[in-house]
């Protein structure tokens, strides 16, 4: 009986203590909170940017990562439970996003105007963060006389074995093209048409049985590392990095590589955007910009940074003179307009 | 009052009649009782299980995002017949609708739903929105086809008018690889966009070859476990239950380790010299269905031990002893009484791979994907619950048809998970 009574009463003091710690007022408001992109690019960025600017601006700051889609944004918006403030997307996710009122504008103002920067890192809604390629990268060490080029991707019997594209329409269909023998000059052009867009298909249909689909930027050099692919298209940095770190010897084929930047936006209605704009400030100014590309070769948006830039990097960043020489810029307009139904016909081809 | 007086030839009547109320008052207050133990479980499970699944079913045929954010226009057309161009009143609608819309910021939802109908209509719309005339404009069909000839198209009309709701069949449709052409009537979608019959049916396919091959392996395992003395039947138990003990992504991580080109399996092989170059056993159908018999096989060795256990050694040795030979005795005596185990073990592997999706992602090429991959696609990066609660809608469906038909094949009151 008072064994009972003893047990009874600890309960009901458990359930008395538990209700009015839950009914504890949710105290504070959330830490700044940045979206990268992993890997050793958000390795990198830690190292140049994040542990800086906790330590001179004494902000407390959350990193995350994520792997892209205008869904996770629109959900994240739409659901009212956003706990994202600031997030780097890319060209045509910056363009939807924008254009759904996902994001904040920018106070130009705030990062010191918009002459500082290239004029392409400039948009209502974002601010450039890293300049990057798409490239064709195999391992040297397996492959002594290597590919040159796209149509040599899809040359399986001089290099046999398998090939990683990233999952999805972006840049696989402007690459299927470059490989049928379509000028860079015309890729858009043509992947405008229904014939173009079939024909890049028709093109990928030769190469589908040997093809693995990569989603995150780590997946390629680690594919390359391993031996299960052959050739594969990968951020130039991530390869320049996994030469530097891993001691390999990947190698990159610039030519016809696919040009494009990727930009910093401020999530709509963030709690933190005083905190936001000291951070974008912060990576935005030239001093701590040319911190990156040692780490990793992305090229950077402003004039000023890429004057600083330690000289013996230079050779390997997108907008060194020869590896620009004859790159296809991203084209995110056309993006924006037919990535729904691209990305569509993408899921429907790939799954068959 | 005793079960002796009761035997000796019946109790009086009224007596009798008492202990029927009797009898009744205690069984009510049995059930209950009863009812009262399991009502909160009911609850929970209502709460937790039913109610979210209906409303994800809902979301497979809702249908209100237009109707929402352009309820003039969709008013307007309400009455329209869908042969020529719709009334003046219908512009004039669009316009106004558009202009509120945009300056809520929420059209992109319903350029977003009209999308899915016609590919290029949120361009439409958002092409539109930018240059809508400043005030209401006294043509207005004229103002908007010269903003864009699209508009004096009927097709585009109607695809407003399909996505008035409502209620709609467009994402259970598709789902179907089905869709509605501008008359009304179901036609099937064109061939480069049919994809989910084609994934339903891998997904039961490769579902099936999984169950397949767990049983085939897991009912000697099974049986071995059940012959051995409890202490070591346990300890080797351990072993079975061991990959409940690790997360099932450091599990598939290994996996990749061992099939990959440069890998402990491709290793091997060569180093015994059976084959004379790396075999390319990762990112294939071979990696999926060996990681998910990895994963699915205690599911199937543990109903089928407990069942074993059940069975009495006696009935072998009598058929043994009756001249049966050990092949006979298996497959007349062992095996029938083994076949709840063998029903539960299946069906339990089967619904489960039916859901998998993360194991083909992570090992699986691009023709493994099965059709969770698309559920979660649809859920998580493009937000469209439509078409994400359609897609579960048919596995819920195909799940239960084939239920069913396992339960008229096996018997269901002969299931026996232990």
């Amino acid at each position: 009986m008072f064994a009972r009574n003893s047990t009874a009463a600890t309960v009901l003091a458990g359930a008395l203590a538990a209700g009015v710690l839950m009914s504890a007022p949710a105290a504070q408001a959330r830490d700044l909170t940045i979206v990268s992109w992993g890997g050793a690019y958000q390795d990198a960025q830690r190292q140049a940017y994040f542990k800086p600017f906790m330590d001179q601006i004494k902000t407390k700051m959350v990193e995350e990562s994520w792997d892209g889609g205008i869904g996770v944004l629109r959900a994240k918006i739409q659901s009212k439970a956003n706990t994202w403030d600031v997030v780097q997307v890319e060209s045509e996710e910056l363009l939807i996003g924008c254009e759904e009122g996902l994001y904040e504008k920018i106070d130009w103002s705030k990062l010191g105007g918009q002459g500082k920067f290239i004029p392409s890192a400039v948009n209502p809604c974002g601010v450039g963060a890293i300049v990057y390629n798409f490239v064709l990268a195999y391992d040297g060490a397996r492959t002594k006389d290597g590919p040159k080029s796209w149509a040599d991707f899809w040359d399986v019997q001089k290099w046999p074995g398998k090939r990683a594209m990233r999952k999805g329409p972006k840049t696989t269909l402007e690459i299927a093209l470059m490989a049928d023998g379509v000028k860079p000059e015309d890729v858009y052009k043509e992947l405008a048409t229904d014939a173009g867009v079939e024909r890049a298909f028709k093109k990928l249909d030769q190469i589908k049985a040997n093809i693995i689909w990569w989603e995150k930027g780590a997946q390629p050099p680690q594919l390359l590392a391993s031996g299960d692919a052959a050739m594969v298209v990968a951020y130039n940095g991530r390869i320049s990095a996994a030469n530097k770190t891993d001691k390999r010897d990947f190698k990159i084929v610039w030519a016809n590589s696919i040009y494009t930047i990727d930009s910093w936006v401020i999530m709509k209605d963030s709690p933190n955007k005083d905190a936001a704009y000291n951070f974008l400030a912060f990576v935005n100014d030239p001093k701590n910009q040319a911190k990156l590309p040692p780490l990793i070769p992305y090229g950077v948006t402003t004039a000023a940074a890429t004057a600083m830039i330690d000289k013996s990097v230079l050779p390997e960043l997108p907008t060194a003179p020869d590896n620009f020489k004859s790159v296809v810029h991203l084209d995110d307009k056309f993006w924006l307009e037919n990535l729904d139904k691209l990305n569509q016909r993408f899921n429907a081809w790939v799954a068959k | 009052m005793t079960a002796a007086d009761g035997a000796a030839g019946g109790i009086a009547a009224p007596a009798r009649a008492d202990l029927r109320r009797q009898l009744g008052r205690s069984r009510r207050r049995e059930r209950r009782q009863a009812a009262l133990l399991v009502a909160p479980l009911v609850l929970f499970l209502f709460a937790t299980f039913l109610a979210p699944i209906a409303a994800m079913l809902w979301r497979g045929v809702a249908d209100e995002e237009v109707s929402r954010i352009l309820p003039r226009v969709t008013a307007a057309l309400a009455g329209w017949d869908g042969r020529a161009l719709p009334p003046e009143a219908a512009f004039a609608a669009l316009i106004e609708d558009m202009r509120a819309a945009r300056d809520a910021g929420t059209l992109a939802s319903a350029g977003t739903r009209l999308n899915y109908d016609i590919n290029g209509f949120r361009t439409l719309v958002f092409a539109t929105a930018r240059r809508l005339p400043a005030e209401q404009p006294a043509d207005a069909r004229t103002a908007l086809i010269a903003i864009d000839a699209k508009w004096g198209d009927v097709e585009t009309w109607g695809a407003i008018r399909r996505a008035a709701g409502p209620a709609t069949d467009f994402y259970l449709l598709a789902a179907l690889d089905l869709k509605r052409n501008a008359a009304g009537d179901v036609v099937a979608a064109p061939a480069n966009e049919a994809v989910f019959v084609n994934l339903l049916l891998r997904t039961l396919g490769i579902s099936a070859l999984v169950t397949l091959v767990c049983l085939l392996l897991g009912y000697p395992v099974a049986y071995y476990l059940s012959s051995l003395p409890a202490r070591t039947a346990n300890l080797l138990m351990v072993l079975v239950l061991l990959p409940f003990w690790t997360s099932l992504l450091v599990r598939l991580a290994a996996w990749v380790v061992m099939l990959q080109r440069d890998g402990i399996v491709n290793n091997l092989l060569l180093r015994l010299d059976l084959v004379s170059s790396p075999l390319s056993l990762l990112y294939s159908r071979f990696a999926v269905v060996v990681a998910m018999v990895h994963v699915l096989l205690p599911f199937m060795v543990l109903p089928l031990m407990s069942v074993m256990r059940g069975i009495p050694g006696a009935h072998l040795r009598a058929a043994a002893s009756l001249g049966a030979p050990p092949r006979t005795v298996f497959r007349r005596i062992y095996l029938p009484q083994t076949l709840p185990g063998i029903a539960a073990g299946t069906l339990l592997v089967f619904i489960q791979a039916l859901g998998y999706y993360i194991t083909p992602a992570l090992v699986g090429g691009g023709d493994d994907q099965m059709i969770g991959s698309f559920i979660a696609f649809y859920a998580t990066r493009t937000i469209n619950w439509g078409m994400a609660a359609a897609l579960s809608f048919m596995l819920l469906g195909a799940t239960v048809l084939l239920y069913f038909i396992y339960s008229r094949l096996v018997g269901f009151e002969r299931l026996r998970l232990g």
